[in-house]
């Protein structure tokens, strides 16, 4: 079959690169290799239009072990104890086919941490839909939840923390981000770089079956009205089989038997075996008859291609066939030797004793082309004249916001997971971090993941460094001291650009703040093309953080603890209403700038409020983010048994702008009245700003001469929408 | 003591509850679901999870196993026998305790803290609790609500041979209480002789203040007497 424009543009190639494919050949490519070609060269895995933005993001620090261009990303927390962590989207499987994209998202996301050796200890997503009257949105909500579910609770990893928002700008295009967490022991710590010639490449794990065959190219193209036929794209999960891979592949990991190891992610047999001989600068030779597959007379094209789920490609010593397969016999999954490591620096592929397919791995690892797109700078927003606005009471805004989609009660969503199996989990979702104990261990990490598109998309340098920002915060409420991080950067076509340009101001936004926070990116994934007929995405950059908590003795959370406790406010209120959750809930506005971000205001605050709560001052600590002030306290009120008594602001301030606005670098601590001379002596010591603003109370929540709300009712009008949904 | 921990492809919570046996000095055996033949053991304990991906039904695949063909020996000689979660849904495929459990009445996998109330605290499972006692414990299923025929339902009552109820935290066991849809609130069973427990909710995950609370620990020590 010759290969015409139809075929190429079929396989999400442009013209252009077809040519430079002739080239790197030196000949035409059949169709077998030009399948490797699109597999390998699509945006999903080769990143040509984000990887010279993605160079300059920080990724070293003390802690890091080994950042981007792993399976995922590995910091040291001490003793000999690694935490290794990636997360990843699975958007545009999941609108297609909402619980598979869902659950396969969580499985692919998992198999890249236990490939490195770690036991995957937390599990955490970030999921955005369109808006809740979209005629897709409950049944996509459903199924994305039941699948995240369905894969975390049956292979017995918990589901700890996640955001769910919505939005019209993801009524065609939602997103599914997956974040799993795993530890391992610092110097069991397993790579994908292949080494040494004529060693024993074997496949493991599920059967290759013809499902998900060009699932990496649909993820790198914009959906159309016909999205739906792309349903036989997206691959099938089995988290039954996943857990059985996972022991395996750990009881494998036991011994020094693995020289590389790499799991069938995007692209599956393709990139994984491309990528271990890319990095070890090898050859790679597949007998592709000896490909365990799952249906009949599957052609050398659709093994090569296909994304089955739960399969690894590993790298044997010599010697160690016998006992590694036996290990995988064990687990009734299955165990074939298919090819081997060569000097020839190509991918060669055997089929029935004929080779059909023969490609320098260069041309498709790094020789693969690289885009410095057009971009242009987004505009700095006008202000906006909150004045313009009609006036109306805080108790009715609040009520606005408490009840809203974006901000009622996520129970629904995550009495659907399994939080607690393992056993290790100090605080479940519904705080500002979940705490996970390292097993055995009396020291914990604390996971979050955070967005702000709305900021993002008004101004991304702003945005970019408001995630980083409210991440870094949500692990220092908790008493966790911020490590690293890794990002999802959802984008729409890179190829538009304006959107080009988001993503270029974002990553600077991020990458500014990662540096003066010491905060590095170790991970991460780049999720273009989410849009549908030309409409782009909010860009939605997604930020997972990890911190260390060194001793776990109680784990702190928002909710209040006890009557009569002091309330005190960290950081400056300017009152920023742009932007703010107080517009959009009830005025339906998302008009004006974001908030603006202080670093150096930031990092003293946040070191600050850690030193307070490591000497134990602390009974409860919040972020203050969307919402402002008084959606923070009516937080902290809902999940507790006590209300407030917040006085008036002492300073001239609009009361609205007061307790709604979003200024940054702010927390809410609690303290017990007789901590406060301790308390004021370290914060003015640390020039830090903070306020007095009142105290907790039984049964009210209540500002002064303004609001006064039994607490049962905010609870009450916090948790209906769901269930009402 | 000496505890056997049974590990089909597809638990979950065998290293939990081998944590709790182990902290509670059991001495405990993890057995993998091939072998064909049973360390000596004072309690075999099933665990939770998805055992063979709950295919065709839940615990349906593990009630056909080898290696339960020793458990059910076991039992008939007076070995005690606990099931947890996916442990009661594989004694009820096998037989060794009656009914079944049927998806959860919202159709949807719940997990979450809920009150239980100990209707009989005259057992080897049960005898560190007070009766009528209120332990709060997690649960994590889809499929935990227990339905059996009315005949059975009735010596259930008649020989006391419910263990636990879903209640609230002051021990009323009314239908707004129930998670799942149990018939009358049934979160946990005996057989006959009491040596076998089958339960939804997870002692093992209430053994640690740090994580959560210790109502479970009553559980392991009544055993261990």
């Amino acid at each position: 079959m010759g290969i015409d424009n139809k075929i190429i543009e079929k396989h999400g190639l442009k013209i252009e690169e077809y040519k430079v494919i002739k080239k790197l050949l030196k000949r035409d490519p059949n169709l077998l290799e030009l399948g490797v070609f699109s597999a390998m060269w699509n945006e999903h895995c080769s990143y040509k239009s984000s990887r010279i933005h993605l160079k300059k993001l920080p990724t070293k620090g003390d802690k890091v072990i080994q950042g981007p261009g792993e399976n995922a990303g590995v910091i040291d927390i001490g003793d000999n104890d690694a935490i290794i962590f990636k997360i990843e989207s699975h958007n545009h499987p999941s609108f297609i086919e909402p619980y598979q994209g869902a659950a396969t998202g969580v499985g692919g996301i998992l198999r890249d941490v236990f490939t490195m050796g770690a036991r995957p200890i937390a599990l955490l997503n970030s999921i955005h839909f369109g808006a809740p009257s979209h005629p897709k949105t409950k049944s996509l909500l459903n199924g994305v939840v039941s699948g995240i579910g369905g894969y975390g609770n049956c292979i017995g990893i918990p589901t700890v923390a996640g955001e769910t928002k919505f939005n019209d700008t993801y009524n065609d295009n939602i997103l599914v981000n997956a974040m799993a967490v795993g530890h391992a022991e610092k110097n069991k710590i397993f790579y994908s770089k292949a080494k040494g010639i004529n060693k024993s490449v074997v496949y493991v794990g599920s059967k290759t079956g013809r499902d998900g065959i060009h699932g990496a190219s649909m993820a790198s193209a914009e959906f159309d009205d016909n999205s739906d036929e792309k349903r036989p794209t997206v691959q099938v999960g089995d988290p039954f089989t996943e857990k059985l891979l996972l022991e395996a592949c750990l009881e494998l990991m036991k011994d020094d038997s693995i020289i590389a190891i790499q799991d069938m992610g995007a692209a599956g047999l393709t990139s994984s075996s491309v990528e271990m001989a890319s990095k070890g600068s090898l050859g790679i030779e597949l007998i592709l008859d000896k490909v365990p597959c799952r249906e009949e007379n599957m052609s050398p094209y659709e093994m090569m291609l296909s994304e089955s789920q739960e399969r690894m490609l590993i790298i044997l010593e010599d010697g160690k066939e016998k006992h590694a397969k036996k290990i995988f016999q064990k687990w009734d999954l299955d165990f074939v030797i298919i090819g081997k490591t060569t000097d020839t620096k190509k991918l060669t592929l055997k089929y029935k004793d004929k080779i059909v397919g023969e490609i320098p791995i260069e041309a498709l690892a790094s020789k693969a082309p690289i885009y410095d797109r057009k971009w242009t700078k987004k505009k700095v927003p006008k202000s906006i004249n909150i004045k313009k606005f009609k006036k109306i009471g805080l108790k009715e805004a609040l009520i606005k916001i408490l009840s809203s989609p974006n901000h009622s009660n996520k129970s629904w969503i995550t009495n659907q997971y399994d939080q607690m199996v393992m056993c290790d989990t100090a605080q479940k979702s519904g705080s500002d971090a979940a705490i996970i104990r390292i097993h055995n261990k009396d020291k914990a990490i604390a996971v979050a993941v955070d967005s702000s598109a709305n900021y993002c998309k008004s101004f991304p340098i702003t945005g970019g460094k408001q995630i980083v920002c409210e991440n870094w915060r949500n692990l220092i409420t908790v008493g966790a001291k911020p490590i690293a991080i890794t990002n999802c950067l959802n984008f729409g076509n890179p190829e538009n650009k304006e959107v080009m340009g988001e993503f270029a101001e974002c990553l600077e936004g991020i990458k500014e703040a990662c540096k003066f926070l010491n905060f590095p990116v170790v991970s991460g994934n780049v999720s273009f093309y989410n849009g549908t007929n030309k409409k782009n995405i909010y860009p939605t950059p997604v930020i997972g953080g990890v911190g260390l908590i060194e001793k776990l003795s109680q784990p702190l959370n928002h909710n209040f603890k006890k009557d009569k406790s002091l309330l005190i406010l960290i950081g400056k209120t300017f009152g920023h209403l742009e932007q703010s959750c107080y517009l959009k809930e009830n005025f339906a506005v998302e008009d004006g700038k974001p908030p603006k971000i202080n670093l150096i205001n930031e990092k003293n605050n946040g070191e600050v409020v850690l030193k307070l709560i490591k000497e134990n001052f602390v009974l409860s600590s919040h972020d203050i983010s969307n919402g402002g002030l008084i959606v923070a306290l009516s937080e902290m009120s809902i999940g507790s048994k006590f209300g407030v008594k917040i006085n008036k602001p002492k300073k001239l301030i609009n009361l609205t702008e007061y307790f709604f606005g979003e200024d940054q670098s702010r927390y809410i601590l609690e303290i017990d009245e007789n901590s406060l001379p301790d308390v004021d002596k370290i914060l003015k010591k640390n020039n830090i700003y903070y306020e007095n603003i009142g105290i907790t109370q039984k049964n009210y929540f209540e500002i002064e001469g303004e609001i006064k709300i039994d607490i049962n009712d905010l609870f009450k009008i916090n948790n209906q929408w769901y269930n009402n949904y | 003591m000496r505890s056997s921990v049974i590990v089909f492809p597809g638990s979950n919570c065998d290293r939990d509850i081998a944590v709790a046996l182990q902290r509670m000095q059991f001495k405990n055996k993890m057995i993998w679901h091939k072998e064909t033949s049973l360390p000596k053991s004072d309690l075999i304990v099933i665990p939770g999870g998805f055992s063979y991906g709950d295919y065709l039904r839940s615990g349906a695949i593990a009630g056909k196993s080898l290696i339960i063909n020793e458990v059910i020996k076991a039992a008939k000689s007076g070995c005690l026998i606990l099931g947890i979660c996916n442990g009661f849904q594989i004694l009820t495929e096998t037989g060794m305790l009656k009914g079944t459990l049927l998806r959860n009445k919202n159709l949807k996998f719940i997990n979450r803290d809920v009150n239980i109330r100990v209707m009989n605290n005259k057992t080897r499972f049960t005898s560190k609790y007070k009766l009528n006692q209120v332990l709060n414990l997690n649960i994590a299923h889809n499929e935990g609500n227990y339905y059996t025929d009315s005949n059975h339902l009735e010596q259930l009552k008649k020989d006391n041979l419910i263990a636990f109820k879903y209640s609230d935290s002051n021990g009323n066991t009314d239908d707004k209480f129930n998670p799942n849809g149990a018939i009358e609130n049934i979160a946990g069973i005996f057989n006959d002789k009491k040596n076998i427990l089958g339960m939804m909710p997870h002692p093992e995950r209430m053994v640690d203040e740090l994580i959560s609370n210790s109502d479970g620990i009553n559980l392991f020590s009544s055993l261990l007497d």
